[in-house]
């Protein structure tokens, strides 16, 4: 049965098993030759080198468009804009917090909640009464998204909704985390006032690539540079941190 | 990814580390850290709570198999605190399901909750998470603690790394005993001068979250030292330490000295090694206070950061006071504001609603007296200004909850609250107002049906 909960990024991964042969080096210090690659290893010598990756070769692109050699992610639909500090409960009132989100069933019906704490002056309402999906894929937002609660909650009900990705001009600091994490939003600083440059209802695409990430606003036909992920890439690119301790041979494979 | 920089082989002469860094350096097996580097780090206490609890076990179970078991049972305390008194039926479930996960793994911290009609008949149960670690002795220095509650970030005040998250990266804690982590930069808040008599933590906190802004710490760590932080008791350090992550803070640190060893050795008999920040490390901000300058300030409607001084606020109309909370439901919160009634000797003119945070907690309000009142107790002192009788303890209305929850906002009211959040909708309702303040401050409002500083009454 399809886990509710499989990252995005990691689908890829759960298909193709052979991940060493997507050209990534791995650098371990354990000094074993042919170990188990999965076995954990003692932290005491461990000293986790960043995942060299030449492309990342693990990700399915949503574009039309064949993949470039370039390898590229895409994002692409209507924005959904909000403004600075849009805090956790605003994304999800925490009385909806009793919602179980590795529970498949309540995974579903979170979605519904996604936005419903934003106040009355937002006239659009990011899922519509009485559905689950959101027709928006892109939440453009401010400064200082997602700041407040470490719900994961929060950036799970932004997943289960149907959003794609946040693109923020910052980001609170357990929220952005917690989307890399889940995998269930990608996160992107961009480092303009995109909340102002962009309305809800415009049509857009994230694109990320090695070098640069865009956003284009299709219906103002502007483009926006985005931060490169830094950090979180390596372990957004192994598709969450579970899969990216495996790779790293901290924990085993997932059980049968 | 910035590289590594292994200083144990590069022969270069150790750099001077914070106390943050040097707390994680420990934990990660390693003899230098500096910010950036992203380190496995080894976990000394996870907590986890009824709201985020049962995700956590979930992917735990899905992560590493149904049969799995966490990587120490005596490690892990799980505290019920959040959407406990109350009939929604989730909510209870969530209990119940930890209750299974507990059992299940032979947990050794459950503070457990059958009886919701009578919290006195639940002899395991301690109430809000955050205040419970430190009651229980689950806080000491030096040690790495982490909690699927953005306030976890409070344990710092005993000198330890500690801070919230999310409930895979809690999955994963339970499996592995480890967590990944970027070693912040540390920021110094120098807190000198002494303290009014009429000032607290909370105004320490909001005056310096005003300054810095929503967003001043992100990613960074926050350490206060100076006379002043010298002169707090352990509550209000923790109260301190509480909102750190209001300013975008990855925790908050407080240097351990004899008021944290007497707190923590009258709770446990773990061991522990407290450390301090080299003299030659290095901060990237300093700021400096004369606390005896300071006065009671708010954070106004609707952010933290909001600040302005509760005398100027004194035409603010208000509809409640909610006293509570981690941040300010702790038995001293409970005493000044008990003592600044007494001092008063008035009625409040608006519904106040007391909601301590544990069961300990709720005890002192009916046992101790409060000093300077003539043996009179918090419970009868707030009997007799018509405050409304203190409640079960748990988070309660801080952020809301399920409808029926006891205090909560459920019309657009405004209230001075102790708590630690005033986003729109925090305590429920959406065009609710929330002014945060201390507990004189929110004792002093109660009185006069306006937002008060605690000076007209505390002087």
């Amino acid at each position: 049965m399809e886990n509710p909960l499989s990252s995005r990024f990691g689908e890829h991964l759960r298909v193709c098993p052979k991940l060493s042969s997507d050209g990534r080096q791995r650098r371990r210090n354990h000094g074993g030759d042919d170990d188990d690659p999965f076995a954990p290893t003692s932290t005491a010598s461990f000293n986790l080198k960043p995942l060299v990756t030449r492309s990342s070769s693990a990700f399915v692109t949503r574009s039309s468009a064949a993949a470039s050699p370039q390898e590229r992610k895409t994002f692409h639909g209507l924005c959904y804009v909000v403004g600075d500090n849009i805090d956790t409960d605003q994304i999800i009132p925490a009385e909806f917090l009793t919602v179980v989100p590795s529970n498949s069933d309540e995974y579903s019906k979170l979605g519904s909640h996604a936005l419903t704490g934003l106040p009355a002056s937002y006239k659009n309402r990011f899922v519509e009464l009485g559905e689950t999906k959101t027709r928006y894929s892109i939440v453009i937002g401010g400064e200082n998204f997602g700041c407040g609660s470490s719900r994961e909650h929060a950036p799970v009900c932004l997943g289960a909704a149907g959003a794609k990705s946040v693109v923020a001009q910052s980001f609170a600091r357990i929220f952005f985390r917690n989307a890399v994490a889940t995998g269930e939003v990608y996160p992107l600083d961009a480092e303009v006032r995109v909340c102002k440059e962009c309305r809800t209802g415009d049509v857009a695409t994230v694109e990320l690539r090695e070098e640069e990430s865009v956003l284009i606003n299709h219906t103002t036909g502007k483009e926006y540079r985005l931060n490169a992920i830094g950090d979180a890439g390596p372990v957004i690119d192994a598709g969450g941190i579970f899969a990216y301790a495996r790779k790293a041979g901290m924990i085993p494979s997932a059980a049968a | 990814m910035a590289p590594q920089r292994s200083s144990s082989t590069s022969g270069s002469v150790k750099t001077g580390m914070t106390m943050t860094e040097k707390i994680l350096a420990k934990a990660a097996e390693k003899s230098q850290v500096v910010p950036g580097d992203n380190i496995w780090v080894n976990v000394d206490v996870l907590m986890t709570h009824d709201v985020c609890g049962p995700g956590a076990f979930g992917i735990f179970k899905r992560e590493f198999g149904e049969n799995a078991k966490v990587w120490d049972s005596e490690k892990i305390v799980v505290i019920p605190d959040h959407y406990i008194f109350t009939t929604d039926k989730r909510a209870n479930r969530n209990v119940d399901i930890m209750r299974e996960h507990c059992r299940e793994q032979n947990i050794k911290y459950f503070y457990d909750i059958t009886d919701l009609g009578d919290f006195r008949a639940n002899p395991d149960y301690k109430g809000v998470c955050h205040v419970a670690l430190a009651q229980e002795g689950h806080c000491r220095p030096g040690e790495v603690l982490l909690g699927t509650d953005s306030h976890t970030c409070t344990a710092g005040a005993f000198g330890q790394f500690a801070t919230g998250i999310g409930n895979t990266d809690a999955g994963f804690v339970l499996g592995t005993g480890k967590i990944l982590l970027k070693v912040p930069p540390t920021m110094r808040f120098i807190l000198d001068g002494e303290m009014p008599s009429y000032l607290q933590a909370k105004d320490l906190i909001l005056q310096i979250i005003g300054e810095i802004s929503v967003a001043g710490a992100t990613y960074k760590t926050m350490e206060f030292s100076g006379t002043t932080i010298e002169s707090l008791t352990m509550e209000e350090r923790m109260t301190l330490c509480n909102m750190v992550v209001e300013a975008g803070g990855k925790n908050g640190v407080i240097p351990p000295d004899a008021t944290t060893f007497n707190y923590v050795e009258n709770r446990t008999s773990v061991p522990f090694q407290p450390v301090y920040s080299d003299g030659n490390a290095s901060f990237v901000a300093d700021y400096r206070f004369d606390v005896s300058k300071l006065e009671p300030v708010v954070a106004k409607p609707h952010s933290p950061d909001n600040r302005a001084l509760a005398r100027e606020c004194k035409d603010v109309k208000i509809d409640r006071v909610y006293i509570g909370s981690c941040t300010g439901g702790k038995t001293e919160d409970f005493m000044a504001a008990a003592k600044l009634f007494h001092a008063a000797g008035k009625q409040v003119k608006v519904p106040t609603f007391l909601v301590p945070a544990t069961q300990k907690v709720w005890m002192d309000v009916y046992a101790l007296p409060v000093p300077g009142a003539g043996g009179k107790t918090c419970a009868q002192i707030f009997e007799e200004a018509g405050c409304d009788t203190p409640t079960s303890p748990s988070c309660g209305a801080c952020l809301g909850g399920p409808a029926d929850t006891y205090a909560r906002l459920n019309e657009p009211q405004v209230c001075v609250s102790t708590t630690n959040r005033n986003f729109p909708g925090r305590m429920g309702h959406k065009e609710g107002q929330i002014y945060l303040a201390s507990p004189y401050t929110a004792a002093a409002s109660a009185l006069t049906g306006h937002v008060t500083d605690p000076r007209e009454f505390l002087q």
